[in-house]
């Protein structure tokens, strides 16, 4: 699947949109009435169950080894994914946009493999490669490099995919120029085509660390359901599967408040890139 | 004495002076290493899978794609994603008409919240759908007890996971192309008699069909592969609420046979849709 698109978000009141009529109206009443029971009503009842303890009863459900371990690996694998395709997305990017080589075609096709496979599949797939019955002796079933390793793979497409289009789009007057002066090949890409990717590396980056802090299906059957390699979301499962439900919530709630400042950061880079461009 | 063929001296060829050779060096050293880490991370990972399948045989593919929990799953994945991307795509369209040509309060917020499902961690998005709609465990447990209605542990709930987390794809699609096309034709419609039936149909379906379609496509995908969500609010039971990917989990999980062939056929639907989406992907993208 494609990363979502950073398409600028609604004009506030753009020229010649209507008022809402009696048929608009109720279309407007039908979407909020389904968004609320679907999206914000059960968001609302996760944050409610967590919190329903009082600050003890949460604290006491986050402040436990196993809950702790599990939210460190997931924070800071997921700090390392998005430090990773931050240098290589851009610099598979830069390699589709500026080079030109055989199988060029299979490359660009090969990255839009992790969106469309479903995560388990992208489980089992890896476990073979890099699994116990591994072919190529990397034996990283129920370790750090497994998970990590699974996450890499899902989070492949965020940086390039919103890297390509802004490199595409590039003008590459102040390249030449810049060349002309005798500037250094890499003098002139840290001078003058960093500085206008770094919105868009900082976009994906930030998508892919926030879909690696969500990530499940693809980690369970490499990590192996050890409790040292489990991320957070399969200790929640873990919790749900014995009721424990107000564990589950409390650490889900630090997970959706991660995921919020996620978003306001992600929010705020965009702004600057449509205040600069 | 061979023909010579007329020397065509290329503008960039042998002229270029010695220091151009280092660019180049870099160049084959950022090619090896964009293509070597998406091999080893992706290609190879897959074509192993591919290969193992193979390599157990035809009788062996047949019989695990065959077998009776599959078959039960094909039903129940198609039922499921089916309704799913139904839903969210009269909901993506009719929001992003809402959001092309309406103002109305609160008109910003609602764009932001239809993007919020998406980073959501599937398992939050079931343990979200089960403190609301689960018999013992939800808010509205009692009401839909009393009803008779059940959500989850069964199709409703996982129909619901599958929508919430693939919510956004088809608006995201649709609603740019809606903006940049504005609303004059419409106006014009509407001012020669169009009825708003007539002016969808005519106007702004043959507008966004191939935005539509490339959501639609990704939406497949998505709900196709949905496995989280799905897993915490259909309880996992064998034969019953098993989706494809539930399945594929299972035999992996129990060391059972047929996990790989189960696997390449989502791969083989994965690259039907990776194929849809390289031919729909909008134009200034390709």
């Amino acid at each position: 699947m494609s990363a979502p698109s950073f398409r600028a978000t609604a004009r506030a009141s753009g020229p010649g949109r209507a008022r809402l009529g009696a048929w608009s109206g109720a279309g407007l009443g039908v979407a909020v009435l389904w968004l609320s029971l679907l999206v914000l009503l059960p968001l609302a009842a996760v944050v409610a169950k967590g919190a329903g303890d009082g600050w003890t009863g949460f604290w006491n459900a986050i402040n436990n080894h196993a809950a702790l371990v599990a939210i460190r690996l997931t924070v800071l694998s997921s700090l390392a994914v998005a430090a990773v395709n931050a240098v290589l997305g851009t610099l598979i990017a830069w390699v589709l946009v500026r080079d030109d080589f055989w199988g060029k075609r299979l490359v660009e096709a090969v990255i839009d493999i992790p969106f469309a496979l479903p995560t388990i599949v992208a489980g089992l797939v890896l476990l073979t490669l890099y699994g116990q019955q591994s072919s190529i002796g990397l034996h990283w079933y129920a370790t750090n490099q497994g998970v990590l390793v699974a996450l890499l793979f899902v989070t492949l497409p965020f940086v390039v995919r919103t890297v390509q289009p802004v490199l595409l789009a590039l003008d590459r007057e102040a390249e030449q120029a810049a060349a002309s002066l005798g500037a250094e090949p890499f003098t002139t890409f840290r001078r003058i085509i960093l500085p206008a990717l770094a919105p868009a590396i900082a976009s994906g980056a930030a998508l892919a660390f926030g879909r690696a802090m969500g990530e499940y299906g693809s980690v369970l059957l490499i990590s192996g359901g050890l409790p040292k390699t489990s991320v957070a979301s399969q200790y929640v499962f873990s919790k749900i599967e014995n009721d424990e439900y107000v564990s589950a919530a409390a650490v889900s709630t630090v997970l959706l408040l991660i995921s919020v400042v996620v978003l306001a950061l992600l929010g705020e880079v965009q702004r600057r890139a449509a205040r600069r461009g | 004495m061979t023909d010579v063929p007329p020397t065509v001296v290329s503008p960039s060829g042998s002229a270029r002076p010695a220091r151009r050779r280092k660019p180049r060096t870099a160049k084959y050293v950022l090619r090896f290493v964009a293509v070597a880490y998406v091999a080893a991370l992706v290609a190879m990972p897959v074509v192993v899978v591919i290969w193992r399948t193979i390599d157990q045989g035809a009788s062996t593919f047949w019989h695990a794609i065959t077998a009776a929990d599959a078959v039960h799953a094909y039903q129940v994945t198609a039922e499921v994603a089916g309704l799913a991307v139904l839903i969210n795509t009269v909901f993506g369209v009719g929001v992003a008409l809402l959001l092309a040509r309406y103002r109305f309060p609160g008109r910003g917020l609602l764009n932001v919240l239809i993007d919020v499902p998406i980073s959501i961690s599937p398992i939050i998005v079931g343990l979200a759908l089960v403190l609301v709609f689960g018999w013992t465990t939800g808010w509205f447990g009692s009401a839909l007890q009393n009803a008779g209605i059940q959500v989850i542990f069964s199709t409703p709930g996982m129909v619901l996971a599958t929508v919430f987390v693939s919510m956004p794809l088809v608006l995201r699609e649709v609603l740019p192309v809606l903006e940049e096309e504005g609303i004059e034709q419409d106006q014009a419609a509407r001012s020669l008699g169009a009825n708003a039936l007539q002016r969808l149909i005519r106007i702004t379906l043959p507008t966004i069909r191939w935005a539509l379609a490339y959501g639609v496509v990704l939406s497949v995908a998505r709900a196709l592969g949905e496995f989280g969500a799905v897993r915490v609010v259909s309880g996992d039971v064998s034969g019953q609420t098993q989706t494809l990917t539930l399945v594929v989990d299972e035999r992996a999980e129990q060391f059972e046979p047929g996990a790989y062939q189960l696997s390449v056929v989502l791969i083989a639907v994965s690259a039907i849709c990776i194929v849809a989406i390289s031919l729909l992907r909008p134009r200034g993208e390709r």
